[in-house]
């Protein structure tokens, strides 16, 4: 690879890692389901990037594309079920907060 | 490359806005506003399709998602949130720091040889991929998006009974 080439992977790969640090510290320092939702979805930006930097390197963006197409779709599928999960909680427990959630503990 | 530079640090920005955010309805916000310098990031990585189909689906499509579940929790107290700010200062502060630590790591271990890239190049355009080449991925889709419906309907089907 080209030094060019090389600097624009590694600035990328910075970036990809700061949003990867901050989608994962929102999912573990937070307590309410939804922002946990927020980070997954943070996690997911950061991964669909990197599949498309890929691509734009080794010259396959027609495969990567396909590929992250189907993320998106399944990402929706999980985000409108985790959603309607959260939903369901918030109506038994009138809480989002993880900590008061204990119907399966021990 | 400056233009990639300043998209990327928009979208590190708005990440970072989404994590921060008091309120849930602006982590949305900034959440969808990430997903549009993503979008953006992507047609200048020579893949427009799949930048129309973020700034479509997840900047549109997911945000709605959200803001409708949004809309059935109850608003918190001034109570609740004076002492929400107080806890969230507490644990978010190490956030910018770790940030920038990452950061200074990576710029200091630069590895110009790290990544190999190998090139094994798939020919076709994208539909003939989708279509033809990756015909199990679409069947999945389907499967998915089937069950994602399913799965709604039941879970609304059990709150409505509840009820």
């Amino acid at each position: 690879m080209s030094s060019a080439l090389i600097n624009l992977l590694w600035t990328y790969i910075v970036f990809i890692a700061l949003v990867l640090v901050a989608g994962l510290y929102y999912m573990l320092v937070t307590r309410n389901l939804m922002r946990v939702l927020i980070g997954m979805e943070i996690l997911m930006k950061a991964v669909t990037l990197l599949i498309i930097l890929f691509g734009y390197l080794t010259g396959n963006s027609e495969f990567t594309q396909a590929v992250v197409i189907v993320v998106i779709v399944i990402e929706v599928v999980v985000v409108a079920i985790t959603a309607g999960v959260i939903l369901n909680i918030f109506r038994k427990n009138d809480s989002l907060d993880a900590r008061e959630i204990r119907n399966l503990k021990g | 490359m400056i233009i990639d530079l300043i998209l990327l640090i928009l979208m590190t920005l708005f990440t970072m806005w989404a994590v921060m955010a008091k309120s849930l309805l602006k982590a949305v916000i900034g959440l969808a506003f990430t997903s549009a310098a993503l979008a953006i990031v992507m047609f200048k990585l020579n893949s427009p399709f799949a930048a129309v189909f973020e700034l479509s689906v997840c900047t549109g499509l997911i945000t709605a998602v959200f803001i409708s579940a949004i809309t059935f929790a109850k608003p918190l107290t001034s109570e609740e949130i004076n002492e929400t700010t107080r806890d969230r200062i507490k644990r978010y502060w190490p956030l910018p720091v770790l940030m920038i630590a990452v950061m200074a790591v990576l710029f200091i271990i630069r590895l110009p040889g790290f990544f190999r890239v190998a090139s094994v190049v798939t020919p076709g355009e994208v539909r003939d991929i989708l279509w033809n080449t990756r015909q199990l991925d679409l069947i999945g889709q389907v499967v998915v998006l089937l069950a994602g419906v399913f799965g709604v309907i039941m879970l609304f089907k059990g709150a409505s009974k509840d009820e």
